[in-house]
C-alpha cells in the first residue's frame, strides 16, 4: 500500500485572491516579511500497485485527468510506503 | 423540435430550463440522466446551472467525467447545438467543448444579482434574436465566474468572435469582462448569466429570452420543427 | 446503581433520574439512560416550556396543517408547509457549519412533509461589529447560509439581521423553510403498520454531534470552544440528493411516514414515530451504515450525523425504494420493523440494548416554572423625555440612522444567497416581503421574518405583539393577505425566575395577537438558554409568517415608483421614542416603553392598505418601523437600486404638535406610507375615512432629494451611499 500527498496551486501566472487575502490579513497581524502567499488543496490517496513507480504513474494521471485542471493550476506528489 | 436538459446530481436549475423551454417557448423538452449512455433524437442540449457533485473538487469537473457527456461531446462534434448555462458552462470548460477555466469571484463571494450584459456577437444560434451592441438585464449566481484563458486563447477567441456577451460592469473580474462564449463552430454557448431566470415578466426581466427563441428560430431555419 | 456524575453530564436532574427508574421500572441501561436524557431536554421534548405553548391558536382563515415536525395551511389544492427552528449554540461555537446545518435541518422538516421547499428567511442577530469576534460570527454564519442553501438550489428569499449588545456571546440563528405540495401528498412522521419494515436513508452515522441538542441547546454557554466536537458538518450536495431521492420515494405511494433524523438522531426519529403512530418497533444498530469502526450502541442513537432520515414503508417494497435511493448514491437499508405493543426495542451485537415504552420517552414532563416580573424593569421604563436633548441637525440623525447596522441595507448579505433559484421569487429581497409566485396558478405566497427584541424587553407582552402585528403588516404591504405563522421562540434561562416570566408573556402576546388577526401559529420551536457570562439574550421571539396574494399582478413593492406621485401617511404619529433605535444609536439609552399598539387600530390600517391594493390605487407600500417615519421615506426613495425616486414632504395641517425627534424617528406602530396618483389618492382618503385610519397626504414624489417640512433635505445620492456602504465587508 503506498500514500500520495499531493498538492494542487493556481498557477503562478494566475491570480490567486484567496491567496491574497490571506496575505493581507497576515501583515495585518504584523507579519510584514511575506513576499506572496498562495493557497492551495492537499489530497491525500492511499493505493495499491505493484511497486513505486507505478504508483506514481497512477497518481501523476490522476492528476492529470481529474485531480487539477492544467488550465489554472499545477500540481506536485509525494508517494511514499503507507 | 426537441430539446434536453442534463441532469446531474447537484443540477438545480435543470427544472427551471425546463419549466422556459416546456412553458414559455412551448417546445418539447425532456430531462436526461447523466448515467444515460445514449441521446435519443435532441435537437438542444442545455447543460443547466447547480453544483453538479456539490462542486467538490472544482466546479463541473466531476460531471465532467459522468457516461452522458460523452454523447455531449459527439453530439457538439455533429453540430448539435449545446447551451451551459453557470455550472452548465463549467462543465463545458472542464471538458473542453470551450476554451478556458473559471476561477473564484474576485470578491470570494457568491454573487447573485441582476446584472447588464452587453450582446457583442448576434451571428450565432443563440443570440440572433437580439442586436449588437444591445443592453439587457439579466441576472448572475455563482461563486466561480471568474473566466481566465491565456493571452494566446484570448487573442483566438478576439479573432474568431467568439465572446458573446460582455458585462458592462465585471461583477467577479473575468478576463475581458467575459460573460458568454461560443466555440469556433458556434454550436455550443456557455454562458455565467442565467437566461431561464429572465424570460417571464413577472421575474422582472424578459432580456434572457430571445436566447430560446434565437434557438427555435435557428432549429426551424433547419429543418426542424 | 448508576451514579450521579453520569446522569447530571447528561444534563438529567435526580428527580428526572428517579422518574426514569420508575417509568423502567429497574435501572436504565446506559442507552437507556443516553435516550431519556436526549428525548427529555428542552430542545426535543419541551418540558418547561410545553405548558404555554398550548396558547397558541391553531386554526384560522385557511384549514391549517399541525404536523409533528412542521405544520401548514391549505390553499385551493396545495398544502403550504413551514417552519421557522434556531440553531443558536452551534452557529456560536462554529458559525459557517452551525448555520449551514441549520438550514439543512429545518428544510428536512419540510421535504420530510412531502413538499418541495421553495424558499428560505434566516433572522439573525449578533452583539455589535465593533467587536472582532461579532464580525467574525457574521461573516461565518452568512457564509454557511449562502454555502449551503446555494448549493441546495432552493433561495434564500429573506429574512432580517439586528444587532444588540445582548447577543454577544450568544447570537440567534433561525432559519425558515417554505414547501408546497399537493395536499394530498402530505406526509406524516408516524409509522404504523405491524411488520411494516424501517429503512435508514442517507448518509452514514459518525461520532458527530453526539448530545448536541441535551449538552449545547439545553445549557448556557460557558466555555464555547471545548464543546466544538459537538457542532456537526453540513454536506449540502447530500442534502440535494436526499431532497430528489425523497420526492422520488414519496411519489410511489409506498410510504408510511417519514422522519428526519435531526436534533437526537435515531433516538428521536424510532421513538416519536413508533409513539405518533401508537405502534412498536424494534431496530437492529448493527445495520445502520456506520462511518467509523467501534461506536457504541449509545453513540450510534445520540449522534446528529446530518442528511439522515428514517422512513416506514410498505412491506414488499423495500427493495423497490432501497433503489430510488442507491440511484442517488445513497444508503437505503432496512434497520428495523414495526411490532405489536408500543415498545422501541434496540438490539445490537446480540444485546438487547434497550426497551422503554414510547410514550414514556416522547412525552417528556411538563414542568410548572416559577415566574417573576424582574425588578430592574420599572426602572428601564423610566424614560423622562426632558431628559433627552433634541438633536439640532436632523440630516446628521438620519444619516446615523441609515448608517446603523440594524437599518442599513443587507444587501452584501442577500446577495451571497441565491434567491432566484426556481424561477418564482417576483419580489426580490430588499423590500417589506418578498413575494413568489405559485407556479401554476395566478396566486402568490409572501414571506417574512419580524421581532424586535428590544420592545420585548421593555415589555415582552406588547413587544411580542408587535413583531405578530408587524410581520402581518410586511405581508399586507407587498399585497398579500397574513395567513399563517411559524415561531421561534429565544430566551435565556427558563430555570430563572424574570427569564421566565418574559417567555411567559411573550407567548401570551403572541396567542392573543395571533387570535386577533386571525392567524394560526402551525409550527414552531422553542430555543431556551441563550446566555453567557455576559448575561440573558433580549427576548427574542421570532415570527415567521406567510401570506397569500390572490392575484401575483396585484403584488405591490415598497419603493417610490416615479415623480408626481401622491404620497400618504395612514396611521398615527405619537410621541414616542422608548426602545427606539433613535434612542440608542443618537442617544445611547435603551429605555421607556415600547410603542403602544391597539390590535383593533392595526386590523383596520391593513384592512384599508390591503384593500387599496387589490383596487389597484396604490404604487407602493411601505411599513414604518426601526427608524420612523424619516427612515422608511429614505428607504422608499432609494432601495430600488435600478431607479431612485426624490420625495417633498410638507405636513401642512397634518403636523402633529410633538417633539420632533418623535415626528421623524420615532417608531409609533401601526403606520404605513403609500404612494399613489393624484386621482387614486383621494380614493385611498376615502377607504381610510370608511375604516376609521387617520390619513394624511404628506408630500409628493418629485426631484433628486429628500425634502422633509425644512427638517431634512438630503441628496438621494448621499442617502444611497450611506445606507447601502454601511453594511460592507
Amino acid at each position: 500500500m503506498f500514500e500520495a500527498a499531493i498538492k494542487i496551486t493556481l498557477k503562478k501566472t494566475v491570480a490567486d485572491p484567496q491567496g491574497l487575502t490571506v496575505k493581507h490579513a497576515l501583515e495585518s497581524l504584523g507579519f510584514n516579511s511575506i513576499a506572496n502567499v498562495w493557497m492551495g488543496k492537499f489530497i491525500r490517496i492511499t493505493l495499491n500497485a505493484k511497486d513505486k513507480t507505478e504508483a506514481e504513474a497512477k497518481v501523476s494521471e490522476m492528476c492529470k485527468k481529474l485531480l487539477s485542471n492544467p488550465i489554472i493550476e499545477d500540481f506536485s506528489f509525494e508517494v511514499s510506503n503507507a | 423540435m426537441k430539446f434536453g436538459v442534463v441532469v446531474f446530481p447537484g443540477s438545480n436549475c435543470d427544472h427551471d430550463c425546463y419549466h422556459v423551454v416546456k412553458e414559455v417557448l412551448k417546445q418539447p423538452v425532456e430531462f436526461i440522466w447523466h448515467k444515460e449512455t445514449k441521446l435519443d433524437n435532441f435537437d438542444c442540449l442545455i447543460i443547466p446551472g447547480g453544483f453538479s457533485y456539490g462542486d467538490y473538487l472544482r466546479c463541473g469537473a466531476i460531471a465532467r467525467f459522468s457516461p452522458i457527456m460523452e454523447e455531449v461531446i459527439k453530439f457538439a462534434n455533429k453540430g448539435g447545438l449545446v447551451i451551459g448555462i453557470c455550472n452548465g458552462f463549467q462543465v463545458l470548460l472542464e471538458a473542453g467543448l470551450l476554451p478556458g477555466a473559471m476561477l473564484r469571484n474576485k470578491n470570494l463571494h457568491f454573487i447573485c444579482k441582476f446584472v447588464e450584459l452587453k450582446v457583442e456577437n448576434t451571428d450565432t444560434p443563440f443570440s440572433s434574436e437580439y442586436k449588437k451592441g444591445q443592453i439587457i438585464r439579466i441576472p448572475v449566481a455563482h461563486n466561480e465566474g471568474n473566466y481566465y484563458i491565456d493571452e494566446k486563447g484570448l487573442a483566438e477567441l478576439k479573432k474568431n468572435n467568439q465572446i458573446v456577451f460582455r458585462y458592462v460592469e465585471n461583477p467577479n473580474g473575468a478576463l475581458d469582462d467575459i460573460a458568454g462564449i461560443v466555440n469556433k463552430e458556434r454550436n455550443v454557448l456557455g454562458m455565467m448569466p442565467h437566461p431561464e431566470r429572465s424570460s417571464e415578466i413577472e421575474l422582472t426581466s424578459k432580456d434572457g429570452f430571445p436566447i430560446f427563441e434565437s434557438i427555435r428560430k435557428w432549429l426551424k431555419e433547419h429543418g426542424k420543427s | 446503581m448508576v451514579s450521579p456524575d453520569i446522569y447530571k453530564a447528561l444534563g438529567l436532574t435526580d428527580a428526572e433520574y428517579g422518574k426514569i427508574e420508575e417509568i423502567m421500572g429497574r435501572e436504565p441501561s446506559s442507552t437507556e439512560l443516553a435516550m431519556f436524557s436526549v428525548e427529555w431536554s428542552e430542545h426535543c421534548g419541551y418540558p418547561r416550556s410545553r405548558k404555554y405553548l398550548r396558547l397558541f391558536p391553531q386554526q384560522g382563515k385557511y384549514p391549517s396543517l399541525v404536523g409533528e415536525d412542521s405544520g401548514g395551511i391549505i390553499v385551493d389544492d396545495i398544502a403550504i408547509i413551514f417552519k421557522m427552528e434556531s440553531h443558536n449554540h452551534p452557529s456560536q461555537v462554529e458559525p459557517k457549519q452551525g448555520a449551514a446545518t441549520g438550514v439543512g435541518g429545518i428544510i428536512r422538516d419540510i421535504f420530510t412533509a412531502g413538499a418541495r421547499p421553495i424558499a428560505s428567511l434566516d433572522s439573525l442577530r449578533f452583539g455589535p461589529l465593533s467587536e472582532p469576534y461579532n464580525r467574525y460570527l457574521l461573516k461565518g454564519v452568512v457564509d454557511g447560509i449562502s454555502f449551503y442553501g446555494n448549493c441546495l438550489g432552493v433561495p434564500t428569499v429573506g429574512g432580517e439581521i439586528y444587532f444588540d449588545d445582548s447577543y454577544s456571546g450568544n447570537c440567534l440563528v433561525n432559519a425558515m423553510s417554505i414547501g408546497i405540495c399537493k395536499k394530498e401528498d402530505i406526509a406524516r412522521a408516524r409509522a404504523g403498520g405491524v411488520g411494516n419494515p424501517i429503512m435508514y436513508v442517507g448518509s452514514s452515522t459518525g461520532k458527530d454531534g453526539i448530545g448536541g441538542c441535551s449538552v449545547l441547546a439545553s445549557h448556557e454557554f460557558c466555555e464555547g470552544e471545548e464543546k466544538r466536537p459537538t457542532v456537526q458538518i453540513g454536506d449540502p450536495f447530500t442534502e440535494k440528493c436526499l431532497i430528489e431521492a425523497t420526492m422520488e420515494t414519496l411519489a410511489t405511494g409506498h410510504v408510511v411516514g417519514i422522519k428526519d433524523m435531526g436534533a437526537a438522531g435515531l433516538t428521536c426519529s424510532s421513538a416519536e414515530m413508533a409513539a405518533a403512530g401508537g405502534v412498536g418497533m424494534e431496530i437492529d444498530l448493527d445495520k445502520v451504515p456506520l462511518r467509523e469502526t467501534g461506536m457504541e450502541a449509545f453513540e450510534i442513537m445520540m449522534s446528529e450525523s446530518q442528511e439522515r432520515m428514517l422512513v416506514c414503508v410498505k412491506k414488499g417494497k423495500e427493495k423497490e425504494i432501497k433503489k430510488i435511493f442507491e440511484k442517488w448514491d445513497l444508503h437505503g437499508v432496512v434497520i428495523g420493523y414495526v411490532t405489536e405493543g408500543t415498545k422501541l426495542k434496540v438490539n445490537y451485537q446480540g444485546k438487547v440494548v434497550a426497551e422503554i415504552e414510547t410514550d414514556a420517552l416522547a412525552k417528556a414532563p411538563i414542568y410548572d416554572m416559577p415566574f417573576e416580573k424582574p425588578a430592574y424593569l420599572d426602572e428601564m421604563n423610566r424614560l423622562d423625555l426632558n431628559s433627552i436633548p433634541l438633536p439640532k441637525d436632523q440630516n446628521d440623525v438620519l444619516l446615523k440612522l441609515l448608517a446603523s447596522p440594524t437599518i442599513a441595507s443587507k444587501e452584501w448579505v442577500y446577495e451571497q444567497y441565491d434567491h432566484m433559484v426556481q424561477i418564482g421569487t417576483t419580489v426580490l429581497p430588499g423590500s417589506d416581503a418578498s413575494v413568489l409566485r405559485l407556479k401554476g396558478t395566478k396566486k402568490g405566497l409572501a414571506a417574512t421574518t419580524d421581532c424586535n427584541s428590544r420592545y420585548c424587553l421593555l415589555n415582552p407582552y406588547r413587544g411580542a405583539q408587535i413583531a405578530v402585528a408587524e410581520a402581518a403588516r410586511n405581508l399586507v404591504c407587498s399585497g398579500a393577505d397574513p395567513a399563517a405563522v411559524t415561531d421561534c421562540l429565544n430566551f435565556g434561562n427558563p430555570e430563572k425566575p424574570d427569564r421566565f416570566w418574559y417567555f411567559k408573556n411573550c407567548v401570551e402576546g403572541i396567542a392573543d395577537a395571533c387570535k386577533s388577526l386571525n392567524l394560526p401559529v402551525v409550527s414552531g420551536n422553542v430555543s431556551l438558554y441563550n446566555e453567557s457570562p455576559k448575561g440573558p439574550i433580549n427576548p427574542t421571539p421570532t415570527i415567521g409568517m406567510i401570506g397569500i396574494l390572490e392575484d401575483i399582478d396585484r403584488r405591490v413593492t415598497q419603493f417610490f415608483k416615479e415623480d408626481g406621485n401622491i404620497i400618504v401617511l395612514l396611521g398615527e404619529t405619537k410621541e414616542e421614542i422608548g426602545g427606539s433605535e433613535y434612542l440608542k444609536v443618537i442617544h445611547e439609552k435603551v429605555a421607556g416603553n415600547a410603542p403602544e399598539l391597539d390590535l383593533e387600530k392595526e386590523k383596520a390600517l391593513q384592512k384599508t392598505v390591503y384593500d387599496a391594493i387589490q383596487q389597484g390605487l396604490v404604487k407602493s407600500a411601505h411599513d414604518c418601523s426601526e427608524g420612523g417615519l424619516a427612515v422608511a421615506l429614505a428607504e422608499c426613495c432609494i432601495s430600488n437600486k435600478d431607479k431612485t425616486v426624490g420625495a417633498e414632504i410638507a405636513f401642512g395641517s397634518h403636523l402633529p404638535t410633538i417633539r420632533t425627534d418623535a415626528l421623524l424617528f420615532g417608531e409609533s406602530q401601526s403606520r404605513i406610507i403609500v404612494s399613489c396618483t393624484e386621482k387614486n389618492a383621494l380614493k385611498v382618503s376615502a377607504l381610510a375615512k370608511e375604516n376609521k385610519v387617520p390619513c394624511s397626504i404628506i408630500g409628493k414624489t418629485a426631484g433628486k432629494h429628500l425634502k422633509i417640512d425644512g427638517l431634512i433635505d438630503l441628496p438621494l445620492e448621499k442617502l444611497t451611499g450611506t445606507w447601502r456602504g454601511a453594511f460592507v465587508f
